[in-house]
């Protein structure tokens, strides 16, 4: 299924961290409805302005044409899309990118591994992954205190969390808080050395592992090859073959 | 309502706005977004002959009402194109360009043959790409090696034959004449212009090339101009590009005498727009009865 491009209203914007924002956007397009680990482009700037290229942003959550995004506030696009409220409007492009094979992973026992915004898309997938009778386990790790983690409680079943602050959760990495060999599938997303260590962890336990990576990007549907990633398989593009890979042929 | 159509080396094109090289895949990644046929063509992702993975590091940079690129034409190679991206591209319902690269001449001529058997409707040879080491935009600087990789390619090239041409050629007039003496169909110009970014924090290049490409709406002043040149060196058409990204700047390429546009940074702002800018085009020309590009070409030379 390839990305479409329209205007979207904006449904509500709530500020959860002092850089970190939850926009929900009206989503009416039957025939492309995303899924977990899927992003749109973002832009509710004229073509014509700063900054030049629209913002990639996964899927946080997906329900009854309700699209939220969660991100954090970081340069001139966020700061851009953090001014929305409610009645405004923006430009989407998506659904783009092959997201997490949720059908795929019937019977497996998964963690979900989440470091800091990385977190993001992996609501959607415990959501779809509940939804189709399989309930994950939820670790997360963050950089001082957690943002948007209650509504993990409700799809997963094991949910803990990490802090390099120690001012909340585990005082430490998200790696301390789970046995790979526990698990018959990893899935992750976060900081690229977070994923590498998951992957690590994982590979030493035999366990399958999945990442989703990012990466700048121009087009967000495969067009520039601006955001290749060099695989052991030769060049993908994280915006089309990905964001989601097999951790043995991305680390 | 103004007839967008526009006459190009044996071929109607249904607008005059083509997709430009590298900024738009090979055309399917667009089906969903906008309705391609009003497209005048699409120049496919520049290919050479046997693919190749592209360059390492970071590719994307943001500038001022710009981006610059150093891809380093990764693509899946000539005989890959043909088999499978080709037949897509056919399937469009406008034309389908092929961008020929090379690291040796050789390279060039093989594609070219390939190309020539192949159902490609025009190939474009870009002998100015700015992110390769070898071949690439080092054939496009200097007029003797231009006007010498057109008239050989040329010789194996059995398709209409656009040239594209670099901003970095030394003497640009030169280089127009000699592509047009060796043998080419039309020029296009111009690819992305040599450029440099510097990431402060790790005290280095943003591209382990150090020189990357730019494009977008900072160079079109620039790129206006050379066209302008161009049009004036040469009688074959002459392909304009480098930051259309309105109706408006369209038009000024054709009033300083271009046969037809193409659109590459602006795709990335907006995805769709290709098929606006025709439309923009299409609502000044009737606005002011303008009724075919034709009325308007090169007027602003007269």
């Amino acid at each position: 299924m390839s990305a479409v491009c329209c205007e979207c209203r904006v449904l509500s914007q709530e500020v959860l961290a002092p850089d970190i924002r939850l926009l929900a956007v009206e989503w009416t397009d039957a025939a492309h409805q995303p899924h977990a680990g899927q992003f749109y482009m973002l832009r509710c700037w004229g073509a014509d302005e700063a900054p030049f290229l629209s913002r990639p942003i996964s899927v946080h959550a997906y329900e009854n044409g309700r699209l939220e995004f969660l991100y954090q506030v970081k340069g001139q696009g966020t700061e851009k899309l953090a001014r929305l409220t409610a009645g405004d409007s923006l430009k989407l492009t998506g659904p783009a990118g092959n997201g997490f094979d949720v059908a795929g992973y019937a019977g497996k026992k998964i963690a979900v591994v989440g470091g800091g915004i990385g977190t993001a898309p992996l609501y959607q997938l415990c959501r779809e992954l509940a939804a189709a009778g399989n309930k994950p386990d939820f670790f997360a790790g963050y950089r001082d205190l957690p943002y948007a983690l209650e509504p993990f409680e409700g799809v997963c079943g094991k949910v803990a969390f990490s802090t390099d602050s120690g001012k909340a959760g585990h005082h430490g990495f998200v790696t301390d808080l789970f046995e790979a060999g526990d698990y018959d599938l990893i899935l992750a997303c976060g900081p690229e050395i977070m994923m590498k260590n998951v992957a690590k962890k994982a590979a030493a336990a035999g366990v399958d592992c999945l990442v989703s990576l990012e990466k700048k990007m121009a087009c967000g549907i495969g067009a520039c090859l601006g955001c290749t990633c060099h695989t052991k398989n030769g060049p993908k593009s994280v915006c089309k073959n990905g964001p989601v890979f097999d951790a043995k042929e991305v680390f | 309502m103004a007839d967008m159509r526009v006459n190009l080396l044996g071929h109607t094109l249904n607008g005059p706005v083509i997709a430009a090289s590298g900024t738009f895949g090979f055309g399917p990644e667009y089906a969903d977004i906008c309705d391609l046929r009003v497209l005048g063509g699409v120049s496919g992702k520049g290919l050479t002959l046997n693919g190749q993975a592209g360059n390492l590091g970071e590719r994307l940079y943001e500038t001022p009402s710009g981006i610059m690129n150093s891809i380093g034409l990764q693509n899946p190679g000539v005989r890959h194109f043909i088999q499978v991206e080709l037949p897509q591209m056919k399937q469009m319902g406008t034309l389908a360009i092929a961008n020929l690269g090379g690291a040796t001449i050789e390279d060039y001529l093989e594609g070219a043959d390939l190309l020539s058997a192949s159902d490609v409707d025009m190939i474009e040879l870009n002998i100015s790409c700015p992110n390769v080491k070898h071949g690439g935009a080092a054939l496009g600087i200097k007029a003797d090696t231009a006007g010498d990789a057109t008239a050989q390619v040329r010789a194996h090239c059995q398709k209409p034959l656009i040239v594209k041409l670099s901003p970095q050629a030394e003497n640009l007039e030169a280089v127009c004449k000699a592509v047009e003496a060796a043998g080419a169909d039309a020029i296009s110009l111009t690819n992305t212009f040599s450029a440099c970014a510097i990431d402060l924090e790790k005290r280095r290049p943003v591209f382990n090339n150090i020189f990357a490409g730019l494009s977008g709406p900072a160079i079109r002043p620039i790129a206006l101009r050379m066209v302008w040149q161009a049009v004036g060196a040469v009688s074959i058409p002459v392909i304009g590009m480098g930051g259309i990204a309105t109706g408006r700047d369209a038009l000024e390429f054709i009033m300083a005498g271009a046969a037809c546009v193409q659109v590459g940074a602006a795709s990335f702002a907006d995805p769709a727009a290709c098929v606006r800018i025709t439309r923009e085009m299409e609502a000044w020309m009737d606005q002011n009865g303008v009724k075919t590009l034709d009325e308007i070409r090169g007027c602003a030379r007269e």
